[in-house]
């Protein structure tokens, strides 16, 4: 459907990838663990290290919380737009296929958060 | 000698007549269409204004009569309170943070409501809409007035109200109240009417402003207490008006139907999501409650709201199809916003805080279906945390939801335990959802909601600093310039309540009055 309008209704969308300066949002969320109340978005460059990610961002972000430093990163299962990916740490965001505004959830197996609640 | 004729004195009726539809006048050099541009784009036909019924037959005299005669008395009770420090009759100072969340988040829709509605009766042909419109426009800009009045006792000895309306255009989550409000006012007359005066101020009102008013009742506000019920009349007025502006519209096509039907389930979501705001502030910003959100929900939607909507089923318009959701959210939705601004209490207004015993007591008690499971172990562990000294400060951006914006954190219908994700890929782009209702508004009209002001993007644009900042120098911090950029001071007027000069301040007066020292 189309907006009802008195004339030509044409705008730009606000969120383009080039308006963020040389980066990209991805959005990251962390299953069953709800004590973040909602998953992440963070501008990087399309050529940053998936592995980078984890290690900086990731950390900083998730590492409040006790499950983070047990998680086993061979055994997480990863997620693009709800469907499972294989995610490869040596690449980078582009050459893993993430692209702009692109959402990834991961699950840690065995590790549903404080005293199992999903928090 | 002249005779003197005595003045014929008007009836009621007749004087109502002449004061609304003998304003009218048939324009004989200039087409309706001109006059009117706004009428007809929306879809929706209309046959016969005159068929219109005001339900209040108010003129516009009368109307300052009584509205002058009702400020004189509120404004009394103002100064009393003030005069009498009455800001520390308040249960305890976790209080005023609801007034903090009035004043930034509501006050300010208030005027937009008065320039929504001028707008609104502008646009209409028939007087009788337009002088009800005006009387409401008028309505919405003095209670922004003399909401603004009675709090700004409040900004005279707390934090977080210095700069409301900067903030309400600026600070991430009162993008969800303002951007609610801006898409109503972008819409067509007719939407705006069904958005506004039927959805939000007929069907939800009793769930915003009743709990603030009786939360300020229960908890010892007087100042705020009186503004609520001197708004109450005209709050009648404006439901009243919501509901004859339906009918009216119905009644005139029944082309109309499906698109009045559209709007409200459109509506009754997007105020819905608003009101998440008012579900936290019920459960856990009220040192008193009144009653829980989910209780709240049951009285004054699904039995009230579904008294009127089978009502409504003689002009084929059914009961919202979004109210199957929320009652599967009325179990969460409170615990599930709180969580949010405990997360985010650094960059808010306002302070959090974690419950005490009692209040988890009353909390479990209230939600015996989800609380102790779900969210009261959260609650414990940073409860543990912050008595040790690393209370819980997220300090990472959240996704935030194209159309409501509030951030993604309301889970799957059903189950608790998962976030609902929801995308939509429109012209090469990606857009993310917090469910299926936002997503569906956002496929009926994507060139409109392309264009929303996100505030977490804005920030990653480099669009919320204070003007001459360098984000590239090093050392540069972000957060503490988005807070310059809302006109927040850290440490005094965000954080947790437990560190807050308001508590320590509070504590320090109360006892001054109270006690000999």
């Amino acid at each position: 459907m189309a907006v009802a309008a008195i004339s030509k209704y044409e705008f730009a969308p606000t969120d383009t990838q080039d308006k963020f300066h040389g980066a990209q949002l991805l959005y990251i969320g962390w299953e069953d663990h709800l004590l973040f109340c909602a998953p992440f978005a963070f501008p990087f460059p399309p050529t940053m290290r998936f592995g980078d990610v984890v290690a900086g961002p990731m950390q900083a972000a998730f590492g409040y919380h006790p499950d983070f430093a047990q998680i086993d990163w061979a055994k997480v299962e990863w997620f693009k737009s709800g469907k499972p990916v294989t995610l490869d740490f040596d690449k980078s965001l582009a050459e893993n296929g993430l692209k702009h505004k692109d959402v990834i959830r991961f699950r840690t197996p065995g590790l549903a958060g404080i005293e199992g609640s999903c928090s | 000698m002249d005779m003197q004729v005595a003045k014929k004195k008007l009836g009621l009726k007749e004087r109502y007549a002449v004061m609304t539809r003998g304003l009218d006048w048939t324009p004989s050099y200039q087409k309706m269409e001109d006059i009117y541009p706004y009428i007809a784009y929306e879809g929706i036909k209309i046959h016969d204004w005159d068929k219109w019924e005001d339900p209040f037959r108010l003129t516009m005299d009368a109307y300052w009569k009584y509205q002058a005669e009702k400020e004189r008395k509120l404004y009394a009770i103002i100064d009393a309170f003030n005069q009498n420090n009455g800001h520390l009759n308040v249960t305890d100072a976790r209080y005023v943070n609801t007034v903090k969340l009035f004043i930034s988040g509501i006050s300010p829709l208030e005027y937009v409501a008065h320039r929504g509605f001028a707008h609104a009766g502008r646009a209409f042909p028939g007087p009788g809409p337009r002088v009800a419109c005006l009387m409401q426009s008028l309505d919405e800009i003095r209670h922004a007035q003399t909401q603004v009045h009675s709090i700004s006792n409040y900004n005279k000895y707390y934090n977080g109200m210095h700069d409301f309306h900067h903030m309400h255009d600026r600070v991430w989550f009162l993008s969800v109240p303002k951007s609610f409000f801006d898409d109503a006012i972008t819409a067509g007359p007719f939407e705006f009417m069904v958005s506004i005066g039927f959805s939000f101020e007929y069907v939800l009102t009793n769930l915003l402003f009743v709990p603030f008013v009786s939360g300020a009742a229960y908890n010892g506000d007087m100042g705020t207490m009186t503004f609520g019920f001197s708004a109450q009349s005209d709050e009648a007025r404006h439901m009243t008006l919501g509901l004859e502006v339906i009918k009216f519209i119905l009644e005139q096509d029944p082309a109309n139907v499906p698109i009045v039907q559209r709007w409200i389930d459109k509506w009754t979501w997007r105020g819905y999501r608003v009101l998440t705001l008012v579900a936290m502030m019920m459960d856990y910003m009220l040192p008193k409650r009144t009653m829980s959100w989910k209780e709240a929900w049951e009285v004054y939607f699904e039995e009230n709201g579904g008294a009127l909507f089978k009502d409504l089923a003689r002009y084929g318009i059914t009961m919202p199809k979004c109210a199957e959701q929320i009652a599967l959210e009325k179990d969460h939705l409170s615990h599930q916003a709180w969580s949010t601004f405990y997360n985010y209490a650094a960059a808010a207004n306002f302070h959090t805080w974690m419950p005490d015993e009692d209040e988890m007591a009353w909390l479990s008690s209230k939600y015996p279906e989800s609380f102790d499971k779900l969210y009261r172990p959260r609650y414990e562990f940073w409860r543990e945390q912050a008595a040790k000294g690393n209370r819980f400060y997220n300090k990472t951006l959240p996704m935030l939801c194209q159309t409501c914006q509030i951030p993604m954190i309301f889970t799957e219908p059903g189950d608790a335990t998962k976030i609902c994700y929801r995308e939509v890929d429109y012209k090469g782009d990606k857009y993310h959802f917090c469910s299926d209702h936002c997503k569906e508004i956002f496929e009926h009209e994507p060139e409109k909601y392309v264009q929303a002001w996100l505030p977490v993007h804005q920030i990653y644009q480099g669009n919320c600093f204070p003007e001459g900042t360098d984000p590239t120098v090093e050392g540069f911090d972000p957060l503490a310039a988005v807070l310059k950029y809302y006109n927040l001071e850290h440490g005094r007027d965000n954080l947790d309540f437990d560190i807050s000069e308001d508590k320590k301040n509070f504590a320090e007066w109360r006892g001054q009055a109270t006690k000999n020292i």
